[in-house]
């Protein structure tokens, strides 16, 4: 992919999956510049992860603590909720979801109206819970009696101690909303908002056919957008894997 | 491993902490239990799962059963009951009958090559010594990147003049792959498994490192060879994420529509590879028809939901 991104004419034979110096231009990453603004695209996929992340892990906490070390009624449904919620299917949502935001609320090309769907991640919920349970109850105990505040046990005694669970969560929240298409796909019409790998799906369903060198401008904002992901993946390898096993196998 | 450590002691845990006995005297005094700000803590969540998920499931099944259609926000009309005739319009439409086939197309090609590669596959990782990292890595690269970079690789493969084509040389098809109303939907679904394979090979690596390492040792005493092996203890052993691995893949088919729709240009050649969801769109949206498009996700839902059933009698009957 990266080799084709850089080569001036598509070479389809056996040999062009192999570098060749004679064959190797830049050009291509500011063709597809040109025709959609990747630093653009990339912060708005940035913004959207973010803000997918970001939501996930501030009341995930919340909920996750609550669930795994406080007594309170309605306890039981809330768990109970949380295990249902992960095996709603999306197409169910699709429609009633477009209408609402789209339609009713007029969210459409806004951040907002793109993060809300995946807002707050089940699974990510879950992992939490199962973290704070493995500390021992006794340690909240001592700090309610020494009369701190269920935030600030919460912030001072809890969330240290869980830091892995706050990087398995980000990391398996993060290539959700990172390469989905189909729900921002449908919000953003407004090409300035939208994340990467929407723009990048219309230069391909629309301008490619136009282009002089397709295929290599596909390919090279294919590797800007793969790029993050990869990069991430490569670096926390054995969590990553992990965390995507564990997460799958909640049923 | 990570199957029981996810899945386990869950329930137990939590009963046994509601009847606590140091705080039953304690719960009588406050009605919200002893740590009322739990609920507080949970407000966001449940908000959240009522306002973005509960609700809009209902509203699902109401706008299906209703004539509905895009309204500038605020503005009152009349949205009448019509019962099942959206139901009906969706059944009696050719397109989606086409929508459904591909996607049994899909399945039939995508389950059983999905089960049967990444399973040989993580079999054969388990025995790599030397290297393991490195073969994950690479199984593992195209499940963690976008379909809509690594698409435009294949398109870059699979074009009239592209790579494999080359390859075959006289044998390629004609008209090509992609633009093939016989070979589009296999194309497509062989993609999904390839870019999917990782994720399920490592799922198998995971059951693999249960089974018993005795259980070979004392079939290679007693003589059985490699195969009898594989087929004796292997498969057996990993039937649990056998299922789990058909149930994932059955719901990746029913959610299909990124890859049709760059790979083939919107379910072209004529109809050969629309998705369900693809139609959802281009019907609900495109359209200006939200009515049939929730009719047709609730029949797509239903159908999912019996086939996972189906599933789980073939395969899932035996292990309890």
């Amino acid at each position: 992919m990266f080799i084709g991104s850089l080569q001036t004419n598509p070479d389809t034979s056996v040999g062009g999956a192999f570098p060749s110096p004679a064959n190797i231009t830049g050009e291509n990453y500011s063709n597809i510049n040109n025709s959609i603004d990747l630093l653009k695209g990339l912060v708005n996929s940035g913004i959207f992860t973010g803000g997918v992340i970001l939501f996930t892990v501030v009341f995930g906490l919340l909920v996750g603590y609550a669930l795994a070390q406080m007594q309170f009624r309605g306890k039981g449904l809330v768990f109970g909720m949380m295990l249902l919620v992960q095996m709603i299917p999306f197409q169910l949502l699709l429609i009633p979801l477009y209408v609402m935001i789209v339609r009713d609320y007029g969210l459409a090309d806004t951040y907002l109206g793109m993060i809300l769907p995946f807002a707050i991640n089940s699974t990510a919920v879950f992992v939490f819970r199962q973290y704070f349970m493995q500390l021992p109850s006794t340690l909240f105990e001592a700090a309610r009696i020494d009369g701190a505040s269920e935030l600030r046990i919460l912030w001072q005694i809890a969330i240290p101690l869980v830091r892995p669970a706050i990087v398995t969560a980000v990391l398996l929240t993060f290539i959700g909303p990172w390469n989905e298409f189909l729900w921002p796909f449908l919000v953003t019409k407004d090409q300035a908002i939208q994340p990467l790998a929407v723009s990048l799906a219309n230069y391909i369903s629309n301008i490619a056919a136009t282009a002089s060198n397709p295929f290599g401008a596909i390919l090279a904002g294919a590797c800007v957008l793969a790029a993050p992901a990869v990069a991430l993946f490569i670096f926390f390898q054995r969590q990553f894997i992990s965390t995507n096993i564990g997460s799958s196998v909640k049923g | 491993m990570s199957l029981r450590s996810v899945g386990g002691p869950r329930t137990g845990d939590t009963a046994g902490r509601a009847v606590d006995h140091r705080q039953a005297p304690r719960k009588r005094k406050n009605f919200l239990g002893p740590q009322p700000l739990g609920l507080l803590f949970s407000a966001p969540y449940v908000i959240y799962v009522l306002a973005v998920l509960a609700y809009p499931l209902g509203y699902a099944v109401y706008i299906s059963f209703h004539q509905f259609f895009f309204t500038a926000p605020g503005v009152q009309v009349d949205r009448p009951f019509v019962g099942l005739d959206n139901y009906i319009t969706v059944l009696s439409d050719p397109e989606v009958q086409r929508s459904f086939a591909n996607i049994g197309i899909f399945l039939v090609i995508n389950v059983p090559l999905t089960v049967g590669l990444s399973l040989v596959l993580a079999n054969a990782l388990n025995r790599v010594t030397r290297l393991k990292t490195f073969f994950r890595v690479a199984y593992y690269v195209p499940y963690v990147t976008a379909s809509v970079a690594v698409v435009g690789v294949w398109l870059f493969l699979f074009q009239q003049n592209g790579l494999v084509n080359a390859l075959l040389g006289p044998l390629a098809p004609n008209p090509s792959w992609l633009t093939n109303s016989w070979l589009a939907m296999p194309t497509v679904a062989l993609y999904v498994t390839w870019k999917q394979l990782g994720f399920f090979i490592l799922l198998y690596l995971a059951a693999l490192q249960n089974i018993p390492d005795e259980l070979y040792e004392s079939a290679s005493v007693d003589g059985g060879s490699k195969w009898v092996q594989f087929w004796n203890i292997t498969v057996p052993g990993v039937r649990s994420a056998s299922v789990l691995v058909t149930l994932l893949a059955t719901i990746t088919g029913a959610n299909l529509f990124t890859e049709p729709y760059l790979l083939t240009g919107g379910g072209g050649p004529d109809g050969a590879s629309t998705s369900p969801v693809f139609l959802m769109y281009q019907k609900g949206i495109l359209q200006g028809n939200p009515d049939v498009a929730a009719a047709l996700g609730v029949v797509l839902v239903i159908g999912v939901l019996l086939i996972t059933l189906i599933q789980k009698r073939l395969v899932g009957g035996k292990e309890d």
